[in-house]
């Protein structure tokens, strides 16, 4: 859930070109943030309410702000975390209430200005990376308090690490005609129409949640396409539909079956790793029970991609038959005989909307470098999935994918040899064995 | 310069089964505790996917879970006449060396002991008199009873997730199980695991004789479980790859699978891997420890101050560190005075091998302890009246080894040890070989013991510890009539080929194939300071801020193995810390 970058050199010169100064203007308006003072630093202002830092504290785990402010092993939220993008590496900054290296010179409303409109103090403007259009959609009340919890952190004397952006993408500027394009600078509105309930998972969704940073497709510029929340590709990994689709997104479990992976980190099927389960770890695990059941009613509300199932292939399929011999060998351990995992710590494959994704890149990148089930405090298990690039050879991978993918319930297009062997590069995954000698 | 570290609550001296649990229970009470394990950080998928756990080669023949000997030895000798020389090669101790200890590689055979290996000195003579002990033997009560530590016990199977079937609760005979049992408070929290052909064959042929069959309780967990402390755990393949191999598939009962991940999460704990243990450091006056001393990978020494020192390393370890120290007086077998080296006693092994002429029992479907055992002559469930011993064996139908190269030498006296003539011996063999087991009882003799070398040293410069160990008779005499029983049921069963064992007719040697691993004593549990090092808490009755875990506190061995036991005395001693020794430091008995 890392969010990344979304740039290209193109944004500027089309926002330039085509583009009104009234839109311009619409689209760089923060008048909304004027509600928060802007003549307190945070450093000189008094002692936040209690309360105030409690509820802000679980503002700050519903954005998940920890995961990229704070790098392993560091202080809390003094940044130096580096987000790996297509266009470089963006450090993280530090937001402890630290006068030189933090912000503890900010008024609320240049935070306000920040979180809500990626604008930097001294206006300049943040990359995307740091979710700004999801965050816009945060209401007053949740920012104060999330100012007053920020305000409440233990100043850290922490330099931010200087990004490697490269030109044209260390241009900060670039960002007014990205924003033009894909930054919808309005707050949340309900829906009428919907209980409150669904507004609230919409809300947290949309909002700090910015579950659309990994699991809405992007176009070539990184914003945001029109399928919404209907899966990604996302740096060697693959971020799935989490729609009400049945195929391939969560329509085919209960409200407590998502709620419960979203807690613990694994529910009947499904263990979190990798991205989700950082997010798990850092973010969903803290999250009440009423907002885990708000996620999920909104998200099995959401009609998604369409996908349907296409017909299982073969189990005769020459591919099939390879599948099922290694998965016999060096899955069916773990993995159970019919594909039904152990419940919290090894993912089931029958019947798991997941492993019918379109795209298996989560998959190959799974058996290739290994995983690990995210830690929580409902399941300390932090179960793993050893590597196997060392094992099974590029078109092994593709046929045991090929057999789960269309086993025990499930159907889903072949995986082919080459699109393991670029991932085996892409990932840096160690060759087979046999290729080592 | 060395390593200078904070001051701790408690340093835990290694990180194998004791270790962790205590370790565990005092982080859970927010002590500041750190644990210093001389291995490495070993975790299951990284170190034993069942994709790489699977080589024999390397696990079961080079042995590379285990402490190396170059590493550090003992010395060994029969008797005190002679001179011990080190045990260079692999011996039938086997040291763990990893974040896990011993618990990681071992067979998990998961036993409670039966009452009367508590009580064997008072329950001996309220039964026999005196006149059933053999001359030299140390018999002496534990200091706990076998209802005082069931609590532990339960608490420990629902940590290790132990499979098995209940025999007696609350007081109730329950069918299936082992009708000798002590009272449980509740069953298994795991059913027992699928019997092998060879189990079936044992239940059959032993039911028929009047015996009490039961499956053997089992760390090779049966079905996906979540423990005590919120750990889930897999179901057992029945792989065969179990003892000497660590566990790809978390089920198998070890300190990686159950107890680390819930202590790893304890802000309060932390452990130093790779970090040995040099010593313990005591205070001018002698009366209490300050800390240990260590020496890290990097060749550096340091100290870990604490205010309290667990000693939880391998059994020999814990012995020696006592003996490094100073703490408590060394046992002198001449004066019989002293406690430290003192009630060494091992395990007495008979053996029935037995060969059918038509089975297929699939050998290679198995776990480290899937087996059927009776204890119909076992501790003092059977009249001892004129047989001159106490004790006995579990007897068992041991289906746990089934690979490849360890089967190869299993074969009859007289097949042929080369050529088509042994490949056909070994096809047969493989099939229609089966192992009958007498895990003995054993009890310590006063020429038995252990001391520091007066020749050779460890790479440091350390003297070695010396194992001076011999069968006594009353091991001979209860060896024997094992052996006679477990041949009697190999013939019963069908074996038309049979050839059984009292390893104690021999005289003991440290590298005889199949033999014990349970290495026990030294650092003995009881009620008496001339006979005890530590008192029913495992607390060292002269330095009382030094607990010392494992089996080096049992006073004799029962006719089991003995992990289960020393993990619920660790949970014990947790519990006796928590509640009594941190609101009043000090002797928790008077001495």
């Amino acid at each position: 859930m890392k969010s990344k970058l979304w740039l290209g050199v193109l944004a500027l010169v089309l926002a330039a070109g085509g583009t009104a100064l009234t839109a311009l203007y619409a689209n760089g308006n923060s008048n909304a943030d004027d509600v928060a003072d802007d003549q307190v630093p945070a450093a000189d202002a008094a002692a936040p309410d209690p309360a105030a830092i409690t509820r802000g504290a679980y503002v700050a785990v519903q954005g998940d702000c920890a995961a990229c402010h704070t790098k392993p092993g560091g202080n809390a939220y003094a940044g130096g975390y580096g987000l790996q993008t297509p266009f470089g590496v963006i450090y993280s900054t530090n937001i402890t209430p630290e006068r030189d290296t933090g912000i503890g010179t900010w008024t609320e409303r240049d935070f306000f200005r920040a979180v809500r409109h990626g604008k930097r103090q001294d206006g300049a403007l943040l990359y995307p990376a740091m979710p700004y259009n999801a965050y816009v959609k945060m209401n007053d009340a949740d920012l104060h308090d999330l100012w007053a919890y920020i305000r409440s952190l233990k100043p850290v004397a922490q330099a931010p690490t200087p990004n490697t952006l490269g030109f044209p993408y260390n241009i900060r500027l670039a960002m007014l005609g990205w924003n033009l394009l894909y930054f919808k600078n309005a707050p949340y509105v309900a829906e009428p129409g919907q209980p409150a309930q669904w507004n609230r998972g919409r809300y947290l969704v949309d909002g700090a949640g910015h579950c659309g940073a990994c699991h809405t497709p992007k176009d070539a510029l990184g914003g945001d396409t029109s399928a919404y929340l209907q899966g990604a590709e996302l740096l060697g990994g693959y971020a799935p539909e989490i729609t009400g689709n049945p195929h391939v997104g969560v329509g085919s479990w209960s409200i407590e079956q998502v709620a419960q992976y979203l807690k613990v980190g694994s529910n009947h099927m499904a263990v979190a790793a990798g991205a989700m389960g950082e997010a798990v770890e850092h973010s969903t695990q803290y999250l009440n029970g009423p907002d885990l059941a708000a996620i999920a009613v909104y998200l099995e509300s959401l009609p998604g991609s369409g996908a349907q199932a296409p017909a299982a292939i073969s189990a005769n399929d020459p591919a099939m038959l390879r599948g099922a011999h290694i998965y016999e060998t060096q899955c069916m351990a773990c993995h159970n005989v019919q594909g039904q995992g152990i419940d919290g710590m090894v993912t089931g494959f029958a019947d798991n909307p997941g492993i019918r994704a379109l795209s298996p890149s989560n998959l190959i990148s799974t058996v290739l470098k290994g995983g690990r089930a995210a830690v929580t405090e409902g399941n300390v298990t932090g179960a793993g999935m050893p590597s196997f690039a060392w094992r099974l050879d590029d078109a092994d991978i593709a046929a045991v994918l090929t057999y789960v993918r269309n086993s025990w319930g499930n159907a889903a297009p072949a995986v082919g040899s080459p699109l393991v062997s670029k991932a085996r590069a892409a990932v840096h995954a160690e060759p087979v064995l046999d290729k080592q000698r | 310069m060395a390593h200078a570290r904070p001051k701790a609550d408690v340093v835990v001296i290694g990180l194998g089964w004791s270790g962790s649990v205590i370790a565990e229970e005092l982080a859970r009470a927010g002590l500041k505790v750190v644990a210093i394990e001389r291995g490495a950080w070993r975790d299951t998928a990284s170190d034993f996917p069942p994709s790489v756990d699977t080589d024999e080669l390397r696990w079961a023949t080079r042995k590379e879970i285990l402490q190396p000997p170059k590493l550090e030895t003992y010395t060994f000798r029969n008797n005190a006449s002679q001179q011990a020389l080190p045990v260079r090669e692999w011996s039938n101790l086997t040291l763990g060396y990893n974040v896990g200890g011993a618990g990681t590689h071992w067979a998990a055979a998961s036993w409670r002991f039966n009452p009367f290996d508590f009580q064997p000195y008072s329950k001996t003579i309220e039964r026999y008199g005196k006149g059933q002990l053999v001359p030299g033997l140390q018999v002496q009560d534990w200091g706990i009873t076998y209802d005082e530590l069931e609590p532990f016990y339960d608490r420990f199977e629902r940590i290790a997730g132990t499979s098995g079937q209940a025999g007696v609760v609350n007081g109730d005979i329950i069918p299936g199980g082992n009708p000798f049992e002590g009272s449980r408070s509740r069953g298994y929290p795991t059913p027992p695991l699928v019997p092998s052909r060879w189990n079936d064959i044992f239940t059959e042929k032993t039911t028929e004789m009047g015996y009490h069959p039961f499956p053997v309780p089992a760390g090779t967990i049966s079905r996906a479980y979540v423990n005590a402390l919120g750990v889930h755990m897999g179901p057992c393949t029945y792989c065969g790859y179990c003892q000497l191999f660590g566990c790809g598939n978390w089920s198998k009962s070890s300190p990686n699978a159950c107890v680390v991940p819930a202590l790893m999460r304890q802000p309060t704990f932390e452990v130093m891997t790779e970090t040995e243990v040099l010593h313990i450091n005591k205070s001018a006056d002698g009366k209490t420890a300050t800390g240990v001393s260590f020496i890290g990978k990097d060749g550096v020494v340091g100290e870990q101050p604490a205010d309290i020192v667990i000693v939880a390393a391998y059994q020999l370890d814990n012995v020696r560190l006592m003996l490094l120290s100073g703490i408590g007086q060394p046992y002198d077998p001449r004066t019989k005075q002293g406690v430290i080296g003192r009630n060494y006693s091992f395990q007495t092994l008979s053996y029935a091998y037995l060969w059918f002429e038509n089975e297929y029992l699939n050998p290679f479907i198995n776990t480290g302890c899937l087996a059927i055992q009776i204890d119909d002559f076992n501790a003092d469930n059977f009249d001892h009246t004129g047989l001159g011993f106490i004790g006995g064996a579990g007897i068992q139908s041991l289906s746990n080894n089934g690979l490849p190269i360890g089967m190869a030498g299993v074969l009859p006296k007289q097949a042929p040890a080369w050529g088509k003539g042994w490949k056909k011996a070994f096809q047969h063999s493989y099939q229609n070989w089966a192992m009958i087991q007498g895990q003995g009882t054993s009890y310590a003799h006063e020429a038995m013991y252990f001391d520091l070398d007066p020749t050779y040293k460890d790479n440091y410069g350390r003297p070695l510890m010396r194992m001076t160990f011999d069968y006594n008779l009353n091991d001979k005499r209860s060896g024997e009539f094992i052996r006679k029983q477990c041949e009697a049921i190999a013939h019963a069963v069908g074996g038309t080929q049979v050839e059984s064992y009292n390893f104690a007719n021999d005289h003991y040697t440290p590298f005889r194939a199949n033999d014990s691993s349970h290495t026990i004593g030294g650092v003995v549990m009881g009620t008496d300071p001339k006979t005890s090092a530590l008192n029913r808490y495992q607390q060292s009755w002269d330095v009382h801020n030094v607990f010392v875990l494992g089996a080096s506190s049992f006073p004799n061995n029962g006719g089991f193995n003995p992990t289960v036991t020393l993990g619920a005395l660790a949970l014990w001693t947790a519990k006796a810390i928590r509640e009594q020794y941190l609101h009043n430091p000090g002797p928790l008995v008077q001495a």
